[in-house]
C-alpha cells in the first residue's frame, strides 16, 4: 500500500478555485455592534489549537453568527469560524445517537436525520445555527416545558483547550467542564465534536393549532391547557394598546403520528437582496405588519397539518432577512421572569414597550418549564420568556433597553446573552451571580466582546 | 429510505478526496449508497472524510494515503483501488495546487512543481485509468480542470497553463476513448463558496459548494463532456477567450 513519502511538505488538496482572497468581516445576526476581527476558517479538527497558538489579542470559536449581539464577536481579536467542521462521526439508528463535528448546522443534521426518521430534540427559531453554537448558548425551543434546553440532550462532547489538551466531557466525565461549557458562551475551549440524542418521528408533518388570544391572562390560560402539547409558542402584538393590548396568536403542535413523508428539505430560494433604507421601518409599518399578522389568522382557531419547516423556521424561507433592518442593524431583547412575578413583569414591560413607540415586528412569548438545564450559565429557568427585536434608533433604543433590563432585574428575571448587545456589566453580574465561578473554567486564550463588556476587562490577555 | 437509489452501488475512485468540492460530491454519492475508494495525502483528514461518508450511507469506503506527485506509485495504487472496489465506474480527479505565481515568475522550480502536480501527475493517473476503462469498454473519468485554463492571465498563468494543458489532454483523450465506451468529463469551476466561508460578507457571489457538487454528479450521470460550473462561466469564458489579444494584453486581470 503506497503511503506519503514523509519528507515532502504538506500538499493542500483543496482545489485552488475554492480559495478566495481577502479578509471577510464577520457579522452577528443583529449586525450590531460592528467590529473588525481576524477571521480564520477551521477546516479540520487538527487545525486547532495549532492555529490558535500563534495568535495574539484573544481567540473565539464561532459558528453561523446567528447570535444577535456580541457573544460571537471579538473586537480586534481572532474569530475561528467552525462551519468547515461539519462531518458526521457516528449514527446509531437504534438509539438515535448522532456524533458529529461541532460546526455542522442543525439544517445539515435535519437533512440527514429526517429521512431516517429522526428529529432534533430541541430546535431554535432558525435551523442555520451550528451544533457548537447551540451548545455554547444552551439554546431552547418551543418544547422547553417538556424537553428542557438543548444541552440536556448532549450526551458527550470533546473540549479542546488552547494549550492542546483535549477533554471528553459528559455528565459523568469532566462533569465540571461539561456544566461550564453548556451555556459557556464559547469561552471554555473549542467544542470539536459532540454527541446528541435525536428523537424518533414518523412524519415531516406537525399537527398544528393556532388560537387567537387577548391579553396575558388568556395566554396563560391557553398555556395551562397545553401542558401536554410538545411545542407551544406565541406571537404577540406589542405595538397595540387599549383593548388590543397584548393580543396575539398562540401556536401549538405535535409531531404527527400518522406515517408520512420523510424527505430532506428543499434549499431556500428567497434571499433578502439589499439593506432596507431606514425609513422602511417605522411605527406605522410595524403596526400594519402586526395587525396583518394577527388577522392572517382569520378565525379564532385554526387547525392544520403543517410541514415542520414553516412551523419551526418561518423566517428561514428568506435568507438574510436581517437586512430588512438596514445597515444599522437590530437589537434583540429577551428576558425570563420567574413565575412569582412573571405575569406582572410581562405586563409592565409590554406597557413600557408600547409607550416607547419603538415597535417590534417579532415579539415571541413562551413559558419555560422546570426541566433543569445541565449548564452552569444557562439562560432558561421556569417562568415567562419574551423576545423582542427592534431596529436600532441610537437615541431611543438604548435608553429603552436600559429601562427594560432594570425592570427585568426588579422582577427577579434575567436576560439572554445570545440575544443581547446592550446589558451593562452590573446588570449581567446581577443576572448571573455564578459568573465568577464560571470564569475559572474560561480558557485563558479565549474571550469575546460580550465577555469584555459584561466583566469590564479583557482578562488574561 | 426515500433518498437512496435502488440501483447497484456505483464504484467510485476519488483522487484528492479531502478537497472541499470532492467532499461535497462524495456526500451525494454516499447518500446513494456508493462504493468509494478515497485517496488523499493527509491520513487524519482522510480518516475524518471516510468516517463521515460511511455514516452518511456509503455501502463501502476504503482509503489510501498517498502523495499523488509520486507517479512511480500510480500503477500500484490504482490497481489496488480497483481491486478494492471490485471494478470502476467513475474515477474522479479533484486535486491540484494554485502555487505561488509571484515566486514561479522568478523561480523555475516553483513553476515546475505547479506543472508537475496539476498536469504531469494527472497525465500519469489518467493514462493508466483510461487504458483500464478501454479494456472494459466502460467508465467515466471526471477531472477538475479550471476556467483559468481557458486563457492565460498575468495573475495566475502558471496555474492557468497547467490547467490549459490538462484541458487539452482531456480533449484529446476523449477523442481517443469515446468510441471505446469511455466518457471523459472536464469540469471547469469558477470560485466556490465552501462551508468555511458561510456567514461572512462578500462570499455571497461565490457558488455554493453543494450546488457545484450536484452539478458534477449530474454531469457524470448524463455522461457530459464539459461542465462549466456554475453554468454562467460558459458565456463568461466565451467572451474572455474572444477578447482580441491587443486589447487583452492591456487588461489587468
Ligand atoms: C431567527 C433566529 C431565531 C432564533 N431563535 C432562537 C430560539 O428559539 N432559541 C434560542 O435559544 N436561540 C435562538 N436564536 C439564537 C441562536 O440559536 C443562538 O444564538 C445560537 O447559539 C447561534 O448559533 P451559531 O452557530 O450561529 O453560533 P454563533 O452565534 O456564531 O456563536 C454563539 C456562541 O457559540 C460559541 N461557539 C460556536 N461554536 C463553538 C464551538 N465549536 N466551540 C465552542 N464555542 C462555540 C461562540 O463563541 C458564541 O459564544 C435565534 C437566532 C435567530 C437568528
Amino acid at each position: 500500500m503506497p503511503t506519503a513519502s514523509g519528507t515532502t511538505p504538506e500538499l493542500n488538496f483543496r482545489t485552488p478555485d475554492e480559495q478566495f482572497e481577502g479578509q471577510a468581516p464577520f457579522e452577528s445576526w443583529g449586525r450590531y455592534p460592528n467590529y473588525d476581527a481576524n477571521v480564520v476558517p477551521l477546516h479540520w479538527q487538527s487545525d486547532y489549537p495549532a492555529v490558535a497558538s500563534g495568535m495574539h489579542n484573544g481567540v473565539l470559536p464561532v459558528g453561523m453568527g446567528r447570535s444577535y449581539g456580541d457573544v460571537c464577536l471579538l473586537n480586534g481579536g481572532n474569530l475561528l469560524v467552525t462551519t468547515g467542521l461539519n462531518r458526521l462521526i457516528a449514527f446509531d439508528p437504534e438509539t438515535g445517537l448522532l456524533t458529529a463535528e461541532a460546526g455542522i448546522t442543525l439544517a445539515q443534521i435535519l437533512d440527514f436525520a429526517v429521512p431516517r426518521g429522526f428529529f432534533l430534540p430541541v430546535s431554535p427559531g432558525t435551523k442555520y445555527v451550528t451544533l457548537g453554537g447551540a451548545i455554547a448558548n444552551d439554546i431552547h425551543g418551543k418544547n422547553h416545558h417538556v424537553a428542557g434546553t438543548f444541552g440536556r440532550h448532549v450526551t458527550q462532547f470533546e473540549l479542546v483547550r488552547s494549550d492542546g489538551t483535549r477533554k471528553l466531557c459528559s455528565p459523568t466525565e469532566n462533569s465540571d467542564f461539561y456544566a461550564a461549557t453548556i451555556g459557556g458562551l464559547g469561552l471554555t475551549g473549542l467544542i470539536s465534536w459532540a454527541q446528541l440524542r435525536l428523537k424518533p418521528i414518523v412524519s415531516r408533518l406537525i399537527d398544528y393549532e393556532g388560537i387567537q388570544f387577548h391579553g396575558i391572562d388568556e395566554f396563560l390560560d391557553l398555556t395551562r391547557r397545553s401542558q401536554d402539547i410538545e411545542y407551544t409558542v406565541s406571537w404577540i402584538d406589542c405595538a397595540s394598546t387599549g383593548k388590543n393590548f397584548a393580543r396575539g396568536v398562540f401556536m401549538q403542535g405535535d409531531h404527527s403520528t400518522k406515517r408520512d413523508m420523510l424527505t430532506p428539505s428543499p434549499k431556500p430560494k428567497l434571499v433578502f437582496p439589499f439593506d432596507a433604507p431606514g425609513f422602511a421601518l417605522n411605527h406605522l409599518s410595524v403596526s400594519l405588519f402586526n395587525t396583518a399578522f394577527f388577522h392572517k389568522q382569520i378565525h379564532n382557531r385554526v387547525v392544520a397539518l403543517q410541514d415542520y419547516e414553516p412551523f419551526f423556521y418561518p423566517l428561514d424561507k428568506v435568507l438574510h432577512w436581517n437586512r430588512m433592518y438596514g445597515k444599522r442593524g437590530l437589537l434583540q431583547f429577551q428576558y425570563v421572569i420567574p413565575w412569582e412575578s412573571a405575569r406582572e413583569g410581562t405586563i409592565t414591560i409590554l406597557k413600557e414597550v408600547a409607550k416607547s413607540g419603538l415597535a417590534s415586528f417579532l415579539a415571541v412569548l413562551k413559558v419555560f418549564g422546570d426541566v433543569p438545564s445541565p449548564g452552569m450559565m444557562s439562560f432558561p429557568k421556569p417562568g415567562i420568556t419574551l423576545a423582542l427585536d427592534f431596529p436600532i434608533k441610537p437615541d431611543k433604543s438604548f435608553p429603552l433597553f436600559e429601562r427594560l433590563a432594570d425592570m427585568t432585574r426588579e422582577f427577579g428575571g434575567r436576560l439572554y446573552p445570545a440575544k443581547d448587545a446592550a446589558m451593562t456589566a452590573a446588570q449581567f453580574q446581577a443576572f448571573y451571580p455564578q459568573w465568577q465561578q464560571f470564569a475559572r473554567y474560561r480558557d485563558p486564550q479565549l474571550t469575546s466582546s460580550f465577555w469584555e463588556r459584561v466583566t469590564g476587562d479583557r482578562p488574561g490577555l | 429510505m426515500s433518498q437512496i437509489d435502488s440501483t447497484t452501488p456505483r464504484k467510485i475512485l476519488v483522487l484528492g478526496a479531502t478537497s472541499g468540492i470532492a467532499e461535497a460530491t462524495c456526500r451525494i454519492w454516499a447518500a446513494q449508497g456508493a462504493r468509494l475508494f478515497l485517496v488523499a495525502r493527509n491520513a487524519e483528514k482522510l480518516a475524518a472524510v471516510a468516517t463521515d461518508l460511511r455514516t452518511r450511507g456509503a455501502s463501502y469506503v476504503d482509503t489510501a494515503v498517498a502523495d499523488l506527485d509520486n507517479t512511480d506509485q500510480h500503477p500500484t495504487l490504482l490497481a489496488h483501488a480497483v481491486n478494492s472496489l471490485t471494478g470502476l465506474d467513475v474515477a474522479y480527479l479533484t486535486y491540484g495546487i494554485l502555487g505561488d505565481q509571484a515566486k514561479a515568475e522568478q523561480d523555475f522550480n516553483t513553476a515546475a512543481q505547479i506543472i508537475y502536480t496539476n498536469y504531469m501527475a494527472p497525465v500519469s493517473l489518467l493514462t493508466w485509468l483510461a487504458n483500464f476503462c478501454v479494456q472494459r469498454h466502460a467508465g467515466t473519468l471526471a477531472v477538475i480542470s479550471s476556467v483559468a485554463g481557458d486563457r492565460g492571465r498575468k495573475s495566475n498563468y502558471l496555474y492557468g497553463s497547467s490547467k490549459a494543458g490538462l484541458s487539452a489532454f482531456l480533449g484529446g483523450l476523449r477523442n481517443r476513448v469515446d468510441r471505446e465506451g469511455v466518457t471523459v468529463l472536464a469540469i471547469k469551476p469558477g470560485p466556490v463558496k465552501t462551508a468555511m466561508t458561510s456567514g461572512m460578507k462578500g462570499s455571497e457571489k461565490f457558488a455554493d459548494v453543494d450546488a457545484v457538487a450536484k452539478s458534477i454528479v449530474n454531469a457524470i450521470d448524463k455522461r457530459q463532456d464539459t461542465l462549466y460550473v456554475p453554468f454562467q462561466w460558459q458565456p463568461i469564458m466565451f467572451i474572455i477567450r474572444n477578447i482580441p489579444e491587443r486589447i487583452f494584453k492591456k487588461l489587468n486581470l
